[in-house]
């Protein structure tokens, strides 16, 4: 009976309905709206995982589809359906939704019911852009999934909010419109928005060109890609905790997901051509961002440049496959890079995500972001301490964690392309462990800094109960990431088939 | 005995078994209290210790087979498998009992000196799972799981020099093991993706079946150079042991780790942790006997450090320091047996070495539990009187270190100095000097601190003189223990491991290489036999190395108990050159400027000039000032008539339909 559900239907409309209820039900009776708030975000967690349980992690056609026509005359429809790519990307956000429901528990002041409403939404939103196979319905969920994203920084957000959300909006509004572009114009060739029959389409090199730079603009910003990533700090220092979590675990995912669904598929001849041009972007993110995050003061900086650094890995992933294949001439290595790239999106989504509820905790007791305003918080905080030492580590990229997984697939998968781009890479071994560690010792090691730091009260039953559930993800996919590979697998193998499909003169 | 049939029970149990102690005493710790967290550590530890000499014996002499197996898939794509397994073999198992057993030891020994220490179960669930970690490393029947091991060890070494958390010097030597670890293991890791890629596996037995084939082949790394395939892998997986086992230029943070406690110092920068690297290469002798330019390279680092490190331990006044960089020049020892092809060497040096200098950073932590915490050696002196037990011990283990004819050490570092002496490879006559001159520097020093700790004049204050007192049985317990091995290890073992066929074939030689073989021709018989030949060679026929040691014993004897004033004349005479040495060469003052400083300039240059001054100042303010300017011009436009805004959008409509037609006429 459960297949026979429309599962990805309730997992959008569902949290976007209840965030409705959640606005209408206000906030006169707060401990009511909270519990209503956290049953709908469980509610959606648990009905996910029926996506992992009726998965076939034999083939890379969409599953769960569901189809109806929506504007017939544009022949736009509203067409769902998940495969290997998307399933790990939903469970993620339905995921880390419940637990940036509970974190803003207590710390949330004013206006209680629209701050959980905006993240209901949102996550029904998020689900919708990564489960959409008709493109103008993945930009209508693209374009919508922002504005409670900017209420909630606007809202809810540090003394800069608003020069934060503008630069956030000019940003994202920039790509997407030319995102929008692209489609208007692949939907002027084939007279369809379906995303399926956009990767067959044939199209001559010069347009695949402009069509991937149109699609560059949009994915690179959210990822986000070094030149274009400076919106990230100033995003995640003025936002709460809840949307930095969010902004980090799964928004920065939206632009990898954009990169497999649609620039890598349907322009593989400028993916290709552009490919180089990608890699030295992926590794300066990686290298000099690695440097940048050295210097921060203010620990969300620092985890969001680390953020960007580690996201370099991604595109490294991404678009290493080419040289790889071009190198060995075998398949195999390249689907690898891929499947790295994948499990570094997601793992980077406990990560970070742990890590900002991290400097969410000390903010709510200290109201301070500033490194040199902590120090010895051991004493007082013995547990948060340990906590925050095990995504410390992850964060390094320590074995054993999730962290390590994508680093090292990427690292070995880059080597069979080229030994310096493997090099290159392989310095966030030194650069990521020198800053987060160095961050760590500030703020956690030594003795009592300041009467803050005294007076700090250790984490509570439901910060611990947050954490856990980041530490039990982080260690599971550290110890035993086969499961997430193999349902990941015939997805990316059918992907990069289609990568090496020239399109050019069929 | 059917003990034996179900050993991948056993072999699970003895990893297993410290990791559930750990976590018992990690998380629980508050639940079972002090004696319960011991309780369980050493309860677990032990029954790794008993598991593992049974192990040991299945294999040695019970004719067991040599396990080797996956545990579990750790990941799968397409036809590359990553897993988790345990390759139990001759090599393996040795390194399993030296480390449980060295581990157990120290377990026992932690309740008498952390006694008062608020981290107690912390300390005990560390300790245990660094006793797991080790395990899992030297288990490993792959380069994945190696990898893993490798880190955690670091990991846990990490947590334990900072175990006192509020001493700035502690965790500013944790984060700096933890640093100089990673450069080693960047250039482990980018070995082990060579490995992947030419190899296709990370299985150790498949990589080493297809290595000959592969020994000839040639990678472009620069421009059109090619170079030794196996000499790139090999050397990259030599950094990472450089790394851990703290090789000259990454040796920076091993005599900083002494800030951790004493049982550490023990258990993992003498014992254990830092033989990772030395038993890594010999696992890899397969690919290692491929690359001379690799062996060469090792030949030279190890000597390097064996020597100059070693020159260090003369002028250092903490007790542990002295024993920490004895624990480098002897790492260096390894080192150059390694690359003179003593594999087999160098795993008996590690095995005696294991045992004599856990017993000295033991007896050392006996003597500061004695002294309240004073490590400095000049307040020390006259100490045998009041600590009889620590005091004879230490002598054990002193003796054994400078290889006193018939102890361990002698047995191991001689094997290790004739094997070099054979070597044919071009590096091998400066490794062979270095390490010559090595003996006596290090019966200088080892003698130096024997004499300055326990005989002498009294120098400590009155306060400590009134409590001076043997320490409690838990703490000397361990150390007659130790003691023990220390003495006859190397006799018994010595004859089977460098010549006989104790590793079977886990350690292969090439034959031109093969210079214990060589050596083995004049020794011949039973263990005792051989042990007695060498002893006659090492003391009578050929007795250099004996008297190197012997003359540094006794110039120790002239400059501290004889004429103690004269040390003080020779500093200041020599005043550069002991600043010099007095300074680590300068390594520290170099790597604080360059690397650590030069590191965070850059990370300020690109933040300030990259993001804020040309990304964010020119481009995006840049692009948000002109957008003010435009719609400063659009707002003139703006009157507030309505006619106006309806003009406008008649005006946008005719455009939109302009637009349209001259688009859809395209598409027809």
């Amino acid at each position: 009976m459960l297949a026979e559900l429309p599962i990805l239907s309730l997992l959008i409309w569902g949290p976007v309905l209840g965030g409705v209820w959640v606005l209408y039900a206000g906030d006169r009776q707060e401990e009511t709206v909270k519990t209503l708030a956290l049953m709908i975000s469980v509610v959606t967690f648990l009905l996910s995982t029926l996506l992992y349980k009726d998965f076939d992690i034999t083939t890379h056609e969409m599953q769960f589809v569901e189809f109806a026509y929506w504007i017939e005359a544009f022949n736009i429809n509203y067409y769902l359906g998940i495969d290997g790519i998307a399933m790990p990307l939903i469970i993620l956000t339905t995921f880390i939704t419940v637990l940036v429901i509970l974190a803003g528990w207590e710390v949330i002041e004013k206006r209680i019911s629209q701050y959980l409403a905006a993240f209901l939404i949102m996550e029904g939103l998020m689900i919708g852009v990564f489960s959409a196979v008709d493109a103008m319905l993945f930009y209508v969920f693209w374009e919508a999934m922002l504005i409670p994203m900017f209420l909630i920084i606007g809202i809810w957000g540090g003394p800069r909010r608003v020069y934060a959300t503008i630069k956030f909006f000019l940003y994202t509004f920039l790509g997407s419109v030319f995102m929008l572009v692209a489609f208007l114009y692949l939907y002027s060739q084939s007279g369809t928005f379906n995303i399926l029959e956009l990767q067959d389409l044939p199209l001559e090199a010069g347009v695949q060109k402009l069509i991937f730079i149109a699609f560059l603009l949009a994915f690179a910003v959210k990822i986000p890609m070094w030149p274009v990533h400076t919106w990230l700090p100033d995003a995640h220092v003025e936002a709460p905790t809840g949307g930095s979590v969010i902004l980090a675990a799964i928004m920065l995912k939206l632009g990898g997901y954009g990169f497999l669904r649609f620039s890598l598929p349907i322009t593989p001849d400028a993916s290709l051509y552009f490919d180089t041009a990608m890699i030295v972007l992926s590794l300066i993110a990686i290298v000099y961002i690695g440097f940048v995050a050295l210097v921060q003061q203010d620990m969300k900086k620092l985890i969001a440049y680390s953020s960007i650094s580690h996201m370099g890995f991604v595109t490294l992933g991404f678009f290493i496959g080419f040289s790889i294949y071009a190198a060995t001439g075998s398949t195999e290595g390249a689907v690898f890079g891929l499947e790295g790239a994948m499990i570094q999106m997601i793992s980077h989504g406990f990560i970070s995500g742990a890590l900002f509820l991290c400097v969410g905790i000390m903010y709510d007791r200290v109201h301070s972001r500033e490194i040199k305003d902590y120090g010895g918080v051991v004493n007082t905080m013995p547990h948060f301490a340990a906590f925050m030492m095990l995504f410390a580590m992850a964060n390094a990229g320590l074995p054993g964690t999730s962290g390590f997984v994508g680093e090292f697939v990427v690292i070995v998968s880059a080597y069979q392309a080229n030994f310096w781009i493997a090099f290159l890479a392989a310095l966030t071994l030194i650069l990521g462990a020198a800053y987060t560690l160095w961050m760590y010792k500030r703020v956690i090691f030594g003795e009592v800094a300041n009467d803050n730091v005294k007076h700090l009260k250790d984490i509570n039953s439901r910060e611990t109960f947050i954490l856990s559930m980041l530490v039990i993800v982080v260690l599971v996919f550290g110890i035993y990431p086969a499961p997430l590979f193999d349902a990941m697998h015939p997805t990316l193998e059918h992907l990069f088939g289609q990568m090496l499909q020239s399109k050019v003169g069929q | 005995m059917n003990l034996f049939e179900n050993m991948e029970t056993i072999y699970l149990t003895i990893v297993l078994a410290p990791l559930i102690g750990s976590i018992i005493a990690g998380m629980g710790g508050k639940l079972i209290g002090r004696n319960g967290a011991h309780r369980v550590t050493i309860l677990a530890v032990g029954i790794s210790s008993i598991l593992s000499l049974i192990a040991y014996y299945n294999i040695f002499y019970n004719g067991g087979e040599i396990y080797n197996a996956t545990i579990y898939t750790w990941l799968n794509s397409g036809n590359l498998h990553f897993e988790i397994g345990f390759l139990v073999d001759q090599l393996s198992v040795t390194m399993m009992v030296v480390v449980t057993f060295v581990s157990w030891m120290i377990h026992i020994y932690t309740i008498g000196y952390m006694h008062d220490d608020p981290g107690y179960q912390r300390f005990f669930s560390y300790i245990s799972l660094f006793t797991f970690s080790m395990l899992m490393l030297v288990m490993a029947n792959n380069f994945l799981q190696l990898f893993f091991g490798w880190e955690a060890v670091g990991l846990v070494s990490y947590l334990l020099i900072g175990f006192w958390y509020k001493r700035e010097s502690a965790i500013f030597a944790n984060m700096k093991a933890f640093l100089v670890n990673r450069i080693g293991d960047f250039g482990f890791l980018l070995g082990i993706a060579a490995v992947l890629m030419h190899f296709q596996s990370m299985d150790y037995i498949e990589v080493f079946e297809q290595a000959p084939a592969l020994a000839e082949a040639t990678v472009n790394i620069w421009g059109d150079e090619s170079w030794s395939l196996m000499s790139v892998i090999c050397i990259c997986l030599f950094i990472g042991a450089m790394g851990k086992s703290a090789q000259v230029p990454l040796h920076v943070w091993l005599p900083d780790s002494m800030e951790g406690p004493t049982p550490i110092s023990a258990l993992i920068h003498a014992a254990t942790m830092v033989t990772a690297g030395i038993f890594m290469v010999s696992r890899m002798s397969p690919l290692f006997e491929l690359s001379e330019t690799a062996l060469n390279f090792i030949l030279i680092i190890g000597a390097t450090t064996a020597f100059f490190m070693g020159l260090l331990g003369l002028v250092q006044n903490d007790i542990k320091r002295v024993i920490a960089y004895s624990t480098l020049s002897q790492l260096g020892y390894m080192t150059v047996a390694l690359g003179a092809s003593a594999y087999a060497a160098s795993m008996f040096h590690l095995t005696t070495h294991a045992f004599f200098k856990a017993l000295l950073f033991l007896a050392a932590g006996s003597v500061i539990i004695a002294m309240h915490h004073e490590q400095d050696m000049r307040k020390m002196g006259g100490l045998y009187k009041y600590l009889p037990i620590t005091w004879i011990t230490c002598f054990v283990g002193a003796i054994a270190l400078i290889g006193f004819p018939g102890t361990a050490g002698f047995f191991s570092k001689d094997a290790i100095i004739e094997a070099v002496h054979l070597s044919t490879l071009p590096a091998a006559g400066y490794a062979y000097y270095a390490v010559l001159s090595g003996v006596f520097i290090t019966a200088l020093y080892t003698f130096r601190l024997f004499f300055m700790t326990f005989h002498g004049e009294e120098r400590m204050d009155k306060h400590v003189w009134e409590h001076l007192h043997e320490s409690p049985w838990v703490v000397t317990f361990p150390l007659v223990v130790l003691a023990i091995p220390s003495l006859i290890i190397g006799a018994w073992l010595g004859g089977p491991m460098l010549f006989g066929d104790y590793f079977a074939g886990t350690i292969q030689v090439a034959e031109s290489h093969n210079v214990l073989q060589e050596m083995g021709h004049h020794y011949h018989g039973e263990w005792y036999a051989v042990a007695w030949q060498f002893f006659v060679h090492g003391v009578f026929k050929n007795p250099v190395v004996v008297l190197l040691a012997l003359s540094g014993v006794f110039t120790a004897w002239l400059l501290y108990i004889k004429f103690p004033d004269v040390p003080e004349k020779i500093a200041t005479s020599l005043g550069p050159i002991y600043r010099i040495l007095e300074n680590n060469y300068g390594f520290d003052a170099f790597n604080q400027k360059v690397f650590a400083g030069g590191t965070k300039a850059i990370g300020k240059l690109l933040w300030q000039i990259g993001d804020v001054k040309l990304i964010d100042g020119l481009i995006v303010n840049g692009s948000a000032l002109s957008v003010r300017w435009f719609s400063g011009v659009i707002r003139q436009i703006q009157t507030g008539y309505l006619y106006h805004y309806a003009f406008a959008m008649i005006l946008g409509l005719l455009f939109l339909l302009a637009t349209f037609v001259v688009f859809v006429y395209k598409l027809i």
